[in-house]
């Protein structure tokens, strides 16, 4: 019986795969069954550059400007066959690059890369014997990564190999930011004239004239550098199309060289260059830098509107031509991986996924409806190519029909948990808090995972995950961490002597302020540390108003600028607390010494029952519960108010913020983090993002979603919650509707965000038992999707433990 | 709230929301203990009983005996698990309170009025933007028509949309003092001859037949949802199909038919202890359910499955 159903829903979710054309389902074919595998190239050329001299006796940005000129010179220019849209990181389908000159994969690290079980990155022998002659040789003590560790001091190091935090900046580089409208108005050469107008008017008196003349020249190389390697295109698909002999491809391939001499350097005209030139000015951004969390189009929707309206009106396009444009573009962003990270870094966000969110739906910049024709073709696209990426994000405002609602939860059912929802409106009520202008408030988007920024004029950068529940196991301890007996964090006291519930709140609050000082020093330094050595002049570019302020996008160039605080195990920690409170001093059933016996010895034994106590008859966050939801409310209050206390960055004048969400840090978080009050035992996952702790939400989606509300997300940059649906719950238009009345309402009420895992238990479970019969089962971990196969065992544990509501 | 309404108690043994399968829109389902009927296949046990009682899940049990210490009647033996000797058991509720694991859980609140609209209005915004609102279910709430009564004028007042899920077994003026009240009726109809329904039901149908023409008559047809609950082997015969067509077809400007197919629910008995009399454990088959909604599609009703 339950095979059955499992089979079934199996079946439902691969015959919802279906691509418009013969082409694009060889080419998503290929794109998902190729292997991922870690291309020297880049590595390669970029200690070739430095090696060269060229570099030398240039400024920083210059020199970084000629390393990507001298790339996009001599990288591979891999045509996929059949494809429509040129242009790829790295040499092939799947393989990716590396940046040695932010971090340098040593040669353990390309061996586990290799051989590991989940997700691995195969890498040749060529590639291994590369590396260890040259690669790792000549970036030894230069790379970012080492800068930044050695200027760090001892108590953040010290904190951060505790688990209390990750670091986001240590293997990448920032670049948190979304494509606007410029990226589709205007071509290299416009940005060309820019920059030299932008050169005639600066002024000798001013004495910032010298970094500004070498950001600007540095600009106007990277622009030539994005010219040559389309140019590079142009020819080669020439050359192509007279080896074709297939005369429609022959053509095409005419077609797609004539494109690319005009993209980038002109702005498009037509729906087709619109993609191509985004693709050029993605595949530079990231080849120039490695911005993993990521680079994208933004509202996608509303920049290819009057493209598609245009040609559709003129009769130069169809809809089935558009929609295959679409899904072409759609595997060149799945033909990229994530570019592999190592330990720590690894850890917090196990995926191939790179983040590329595309938006669709919400407002348009006058504040009317923005949902057109482009967002239905979008949501086709992602319903039938079910690709690991690009994400998406459904923008949902009040003014947004309910069709694109249901459109969109339709997507949802046979379940890979995308699209995941927002609320735009809430969005622009977040962007006007912070002080940006309506219209750069409507143009906003979130990206990432769940971040709102201001697209094309922000750059809004993750700085790294916050373990909440792994200080509040410091305080209990009077500062010491108990997994390594090392005293890191203040003397609050012994918490036997606590006599109020309020005096714990002070301890974990002060310590909470005094890693939070740490942490937010170490930001400031790490971004000053980029702002000398990592200008990204190309990126530059395409962010407004890094030309006008003649100012580098990690120089603070862009309009906004905002360094964030990732803060998670939101649900463990206001159930840790919720339990403290409720049984020891409103109850006092239980004493605090006997608590922490238990979670010395993990709830073993007879703490068995103690921890049984905790879970059933402690009132929970999630459970539409005053008494529990206030303290949930009161910590996101005081966390935010604590972040946004300290000054703007030095460098970017940032100004800092706080979003809820983990990616899968609280995987990594919850193995550091011994046994919590809440009842959950050491190593476990902590929570994940805003939702409750996993299962213990017994009342429903109704009920999350009021406790949810009850917090005050307006004042972060976005919160992250994920619910699991049993298939059944979407079953029918009916269901659909009212579960799209039930996600408006949850906005109504001030959610950011929710995003859908529609999978049974059973098909997780069996998943699990045969996991080479569901390779292609694909889940909703955070912020984005994964194979659940492919996810590492505490994981796939913890995903299987969210409460799956079911009909009532 | 004034004390009257406060006073006025109803022992209510669950209220679930997104509930989307009671009526319009996104709901709250409340569910009153106690039902005067007693059929076979029913799927919610725990609500036949007019009283609280004891339910016991197994797999939560950790085998702790707290149980058997803390019981005032020592109605709790305990050999490896828990065993409740159900006569002695007075249903107060220490040993659930201190079941650590919640393995024994007792079933049955009592709410006042106000504690049950607390309850309710929580999720008005739901109600709102869907076009939801309250059901009352079962048990059966017409057996606690006081308390019912009470709360569908509060609901009322504050314009709550009303859903009442009913066998129908009822005295007609319990029915008719609370039918001003409720905006839409969920109605069981399950089997047609008298002499069956006695014999899977424990009562007598003559009330509930009587009861539905009273609304019909009331001018409230288009108001009433019949629900057929699809019983394989009892009541998907052709003969009680061919029953339920011939007595439908006397009640015009119903709103629409709904076919309830039957799911084996014996592990909720064995948690009360009860016996499931029940030995079909299938549900009806697509095909059949099929053939009955055709039946009903040619008196022309609305039928949904």
């Amino acid at each position: 019986m339950s095979e059955v159903r499992v089979e079934r829903e199996m079946a439902k979710r691969r015959a919802a795969i279906r691509p418009i054309s013969k082409r694009i389902a060889k080419l998503r074919e290929e794109s998902v069954s190729a292997p991922v595998k870690i291309s020297s190239e880049r590595a390669r050329l970029v200690t070739e550059f430095y090696k060269s001299g060229q570099a030398d006796g240039k400024s920083e940005p210059v020199r970084r400007a000629l390393a990507f000129k001298y790339l996009m010179e001599r990288v591979s220019l891999p045509v996929e066959d059949g494809q429509l849209i040129v242009g790829l990181r790295g040499t092939g389908p799947q393989e990716v690059p590396t940046y040695p000159e932010i971090c340098t994969h040593d040669l353990e690290d390309l061996e586990v890369l290799d051989t590991r079980e989940n997700m691995p990155y195969r890498v040749d022998e060529d590639t291994k014997k590369i590396y260890e002659e040259e690669i790792i040789p000549f970036w030894k003590g230069k790379t970012t990564r080492e800068i930044i560790f050695s200027n760090l001091p001892k108590e953040w190091i010290e904190a951060y190999e505790a688990g209390i935090w990750t670091e986001f900046m240590e293997q990448r580089a920032p670049g948190h930011s979304a494509g606007g409208e410029k990226i589709f108005t205007s071509g290299v050469l416009d940005v060309k004239e820019d920059i030299k107008r932008q050169m005639n008017a600066l002024n000798p008196a001013d004495p910032a004239y010298y970094d500004k003349m070498e950001e600007l020249k540095a600009m106007d190389i990277a622009a030539d550098a994005i010219l040559i390697y389309a140019k590079r295109y142009a020819e080669k698909l020439q050359e192509l199309a007279k080896l074709e002999r297939d005369a429609k491809r022959k053509a095409e391939l005419e077609k797609m060289a004539q494109i690319c001499d005009h993209v980038p350097a002109h702005a498009p005209k037509t729906f087709w260059e619109a993609l191509q030139h985004y693709w050029f000015v993605h595949v530079g951004i990231v080849y120039e830098t490695n911005p993993w969390d990521s680079f994208n189009p933004g509202r996608l929707d509303q920049h290819l509107y009057p493209f598609y309206e245009r040609e559709v009106a003129d009769g130069t396009l169809t809809r089935e031509q558009a929609k295959e444009l679409l899904e072409a573009f759609w595997l060149k962003i799945n033909n990229q991986p994530a570019v592999p990270k190592v330990r720590v870094t690894a850890e917090e966000s196990f995926t191939y996924n790179d983040f590329t969110k595309i938006n669709i739906g919400g407002l348009k910049e006058d504040g009317s409806d923005g949902v057109n024709e482009v967002s239905y073709l979008l949501l086709e696209v992602l319903d039938e190519m079910r690709t690991l990426q690009p994400n998406t994000a459904v923008q949902v405002s009040v003014k947004n029909p309910e069709r694109f609602v249901t459109k969109a939860l339709k997507v949802v059912g046979p379940g890979f948990g995308e699209p995941p929802f927002f609320n735009f409106d809430g969005v622009i009520v977040k962007m006007l808090r912070q002080g940006k202008s309506l219209e750069d408030a409507r143009t906003a988007g979130v990206s990432g995972c769940v971040e709102t920024g201001a697209f094309g004029k922000e750059s809004y950068i993750l700085t790294g995950y916050f373990n909440l529940p792994k200080i509040l196991e410091i305080t209990l301890n009077d500062g010491v961490d108990p997994r390594t007996g090392k005293k890191l964090g203040l003397s609050t006291g012994d918490p036997q002597k606590f006599k109020t519930f309020d005096e714990l709140w002070d301890a974990f609050m002060k310590q909470v302020k005094y890693f939070m000082d740490i942490k937010m020093k170490g930001n400031d330094i790490i971004e000053s540390i980029f702002a000398k050595h990592f200008p990204v002049p190309f990126m530059s570019l395409w962010l407004c108003d890094c030309v006008e302020k003649a100012k580098d996008y990690n120089c603070g160039g862009t309009r906004y600028n905002t360094q964030y605080l990732q803060v998670v195990g939101l649900g463990t920690i206001s159930y840790s607390l919720t339990s403290i409170k409720y049984h020891i001093f409103d109850k006092r059933a239980v004493q605090m010494d006997e608590l922490l016996d238990a979670l010395k010895s993990d709830f073993a034994g007879k703490n068995e029952i103690l921890r049984q106590t905790i879970l059933n008859k402690t009132p929970k966050y999630g459970e539409d519960d005053d008494y529990a939801d206030k303290i949930a409310k009161d910590l996101v209050d005081q966390v935010v108010s604590m972040i946004e206390s300290y000054p703007p960055s030095p460098i970017r004048r940032a100004s800092k913020r706080a979003y809820f969400l983990p990616t899968t840090a609280h995987v990594y978080f919850g193995k550091v983090t011994g046994a919590t009050p809440d009842g959950r035992k050491a190593g476990f996952p902590v929570s994940e993002g805003i939702s409750p702790v996993q299962g213990s939400d017994r009342k429903g989606i109704a009920a999350v979603f009021r406790s949810v509300s009850k917090c005050d997300w307006d004042k972060t940059g976005g919160a992250l919650l994920n619910q699991r649906l049993s298939p059944d719950l979407l079953e029918g238009e009916e269901n659909v509707r009212k579960l799209a009345q039930l996600i408006r309402t949850f906005f109504m009420m001030g959610g950011h965000h929710v995003q859908f895992n529609v999978v049974s238990t059973e098909l997780l479970k069996e998943a699990q038992r045969r996991p080479k019969d569901f390779q292609d089962l694909m889940v909703r971990v955070a912020g984005y999707s994964d194979y659940f196969v492919n996810l590492p065992k505490g994981l796939q544990e913890e995903i299987i433990a969210r409460t799956e509501y079911e009909q009532v | 709230m004034d004390d009257a309404k406060n006073s006025c108690l109803g022992l209510i043994f669950d209220v679930q929301r997104y509930s989307i399968h009671d009526g319009p829109g996104i709901r709250t389902t409340v569910f009153f203990k106690g039902c005067p009927l007693r059929c076979w296949w029913c799927h919610n046990p725990e609500g036949i009983d007019s009283g609280k009682e004891l339910m016991y899940f197994e797999y939560k049990c950790m085998h702790c005996g707290t149980c058997t210490h803390v019981c005032p009647m020592g109605a709790i033996e305990f050999d490896g698990i828990p065993i409740i000797r159900r006569s002695m058991c007075i249903a107060c509720g220490s040993c659930s309170a201190a079941c650590p694991s919640d393995a024994l859980k007792l079933i049955g609140r009592e709410y006042t009025v106000g504690e049950l609209m607390k309850e309710i209005e929580r999720d008005v915004l739901y109600f709102d933007n869907s076009g939801g609102g309250v059901t009352f279910s079962g048990g059966e709430p017409l057996y606690q028509h006081e308390f019912l009564l009470e709360v569908l004028k509060e609901c009322k007042k504050i314009d709550i949309h009303r859903t009442l899920d009913t066998s129908g077994f009822a005295p007609q003026e319990v029915l008719a003092s609370v039918a001003d009240y409720v905006d839409l009726f969920l109605y069981d109809l399950k089997l047609i001859d008298e002499k069956e329904h006695i014999k899977y039901t424990g009562v007598s149908n003559a009330q509930i037949k009587e009861n539905l023409h009273f609304l019909v008559n009331y001018g409230r047809a288009k108001d009433i949802i019949l629900r057929f609950p699809v019983i394989p082997g009892i009541n998907d015969t052709p003969d009680n199909v061919d029953d339920m067509v011939e007595f439908i077809s006397t009640l015009k400007g119903l709103r629409e038919i709904d076919l309830l197919p039957y799911h084996d629910v014996s592990e909720k008995y064995n948690r009360l202890d009860r016996d499931y009399k029940m030995t079909v454990h299938k549900s009806p088959s697509r095909e059949r359910l099929m053939e009955i909604k055709r039946k009903f599609e040619d008196i022309d009703l609305y039928v949904k499955l």
